[in-house]
């Protein structure tokens, strides 16, 4: 029996068929092909199923067995189902609470990260680990007070609720973002810091010149991140919204699907609109997804 | 130690620690002394100790929406840990396209949770949905699906498997940094793909597994769109999760001191559950440098 060091010798030799290694044979390249086209069939059929009958006419969605093409395309579901409701105000509402949310989030967790991995003061590592048990904390047990909280300010049926947290480094479950962003600026080389100091600089210089342009990757990923969350988020508004001028997509969907409880070509309408614009994002800022998991070492 | 490092490192962390006292240590603190008080919405506190925890044992909607939960967590979980694993090694072989499929198998997660509610209503329909269509076209059984007390967690756990791509990047990511050599050493020796897996792939990736175990309980524990837009806790108290519960509580019934002390239960809970977890994660998941984080 050989060790492992032999036969990485053997294998730095170029001796060793490692070469066969990572390339399936055929008959295993074709087995995956088959695997990942049947595990893309129920992934995709709900969207199929929403597509179609956005686009049809409620005669022809109730017969049986059930019709795929719709005929004729009714593309009257969107523009009737779009206005039924103010969705364009919906977006707009929505687009603001993200929009300040993310400028929040990004600033704040990138200026605590600076300071928890750049600046050395007391008490910095005690601190950091406090902050990090926020994560675990359920949002069930934050609810209560922060709405009475919120509540004594006056400050119901505002965006204030949805939107202030977020200039506190996201506050509770943000704190992920500082920890991400910290352990990005930990791969920066130090020295870029201390040639800046010579020159006079200040820290806040140093964050702002030196390590966020060299941090747009993981800054990107923390914008789509916080970007999808506030997006997708339901409690928040339905706690703390209630004109419907105020509503968010999320809350004007689900009072929609309220109202229209069984039109359902108008339903699937308003929820295509709503899937829309957070699948065309993903699209432009794909490949960041994965290398952003990834960045956050998340293995350890 | 500079002096200026100090002063500008706790002016620059301060909106972070600032929001953990306001939005975090404050409201718990709070919200545990709320527990001890009889309150609704516009009234005063009165102080009633414990009352509220004693309470919960004769609460028969408690132990039902603590049932339901479990319930819907020991199936979700392990469902969507098992899909996202199978899919994330799919993923990671050299496939033609790569990008194409990754994005495919992500999309359901893109899905903002209320359009995502509303399409599953549709797809759950009994006359008209997606499954029923499908099951009638080949001769199968139809169900009530979420319309009947006892598929209505099944079929929520089948919608929830459905968004697997959260869990599915974080295992891809697992995937690729297992050792290149540690496979080639298993080849070397004439093992097949099957012993690939089984003595480097599974426990390489254990530490994962284990981070995507404990993230998916602590989060469906909390599961409460689906029960409010969809099934309102029906049929039968059937979907009736504790969240949901909780929120109709405090919100709709307006009895805060309880809602907050239903809140510290499972916050107590969700405590034990993941001390436990990582207690007896020391038997299986793997560290490759023992004692080094």
């Amino acid at each position: 029996m050989t060790t492992l060091a032999a036969r990485e010798r053997t294998r730095a030799k170029g001796v060793a068929p490692t070469q066969g290694l990572r390339r399936p044979r055929r008959y295993g390249r074709a087995l995956l092909y088959v695997a990942l086209v049947a595990g893309s069939i129920p992934t995709l059929l709900p969207f199929v199923w929403l597509v179609r009958s956005a686009l049809m006419a409620d005669s022809q969605m109730f017969v049986a067995p059930p019709e795929w093409i719709p005929r004729p395309f009714q593309w009257s579901n969107f523009s009737e189902a779009l206005t039924a409701q103010p969705f364009g105000l919906y977006l707009l509402n929505t687009v603001i609470i993200a929009v300040i949310c993310v400028l929040g989030t990004v600033f704040t967790c990138s200026v605590a990260a600076f300071s928890f991995s750049r600046l050395r003061w007391r008490g910095r590592n005690v601190v950091f680990a406090l902050l990090l048990t926020g994560v675990m904390l359920p949002y069930a047990v934050t609810i209560i007070p922060t709405f009475v909280m919120w509540q004594e300010l006056g400050a119901l049926d505002t965006f204030v609720p949805l939107t202030v947290p977020a200039w506190f480094a996201g506050a509770g479950g943000g704190v992920f973002n500082v920890f991400l962003l910290r352990q990005f600026f930990l791969t920066i080389p130090f020295e870029l810091d201390e040639a800046a100091y010579i020159d006079g600089a200040s820290p806040w210089r140093v964050y702002w010149t030196v390590v966020m342009p060299l941090s747009k990757p993981a800054i990107i990923v923390v914008t789509i991140f916080t970007f999808i969350g506030t997006w997708n988020d339901f409690l928040g508004p339905l706690l703390y919204l209630q004109d419907e001028e105020k509503y968010t997509l999320s809350l004007g969907l689900a009072s929609f699907q309220s109202v229209f409880i069984t039109q359902w070509g108008y339903l699937m309408a308003a929820s295509a609109a709503v899937i829309v614009p957070i699948v065309a994002l993903f699209f432009f800022l794909q490949r960041y997804f994965i290398e952003g998991v990834t960045l956050t070492g998340i293995k350890n | 130690m500079r002096r200026f490092e100090t002063r500008w490192g706790i002016l620059m962390a301060l909106p972070a620690i600032l929001g953990f006292v306001i939005f975090t240590v404050g409201p718990m603190v709070a919200s545990f002394f709320f527990s001890l008080t009889d309150w609704q919405i516009g009234g005063s506190p009165s102080f009633v100790g414990l009352d509220n925890y004693s309470a919960m044992v004769n609460d028969e909607l408690f132990w039902k929406s603590l049932s339901a939960t479990t319930y819907y967590t020991l199936g979700a979980v392990p469902l969507t840990l098992i899909v996202s694993f199978a899919v994330a090694m799919l993923l990671n072989q050299k496939a033609r396209g790569l990008s194409l499929w990754r994005t495919i198998f992500y999309l359901p997660t893109l899905v903002p949770a209320i359009a995502n509610v509303v399409l599953w209503i549709w797809i759950f329909n009994p006359d008209f949905g997606l499954l029923n269509s499908l099951l009638r076209q080949a001769g199968l059984p139809t169900s009530q699906w979420v319309y009947s007390e006892q598929m209505a967690i099944p079929s929520l756990i089948i919608m929830s498997t459905w968004g697997f791509g959260n869990t599915m990047v974080i295992f891809l990511a697992g995937l690729q940094g297992v050792p290149r050599h540690l496979y080639e050493a298993v080849s070397i020796d004439g093992g097949g793909p099957l012993r690939r897996f089984w003595h480097v792939t599974l426990p390489m990736m254990t530490p994962t597994i284990f981070y995507n175990l404990v993230v998916g309980v602590v989060g469906t524990f909390q599961v409460f769109n689906q029960a409010y837009v969809m099934t309102e806790g029906g049929p039968n108290h059937a979907t009736l999760f504790y969240v949901y519960y909780l929120f109709r509580k405090a919100f709709t019934e307006s009895e805060m001191g309880y809602a907050s002390a239903l809140a510290w239960v499972l916050f107590m809970i969700i405590m034990v559950v993941t001390f436990l977890m990582f207690r007896n994660a020391r038997r299986w998941v793997y560290y490759e440098m023992a004692g080094a984080r």
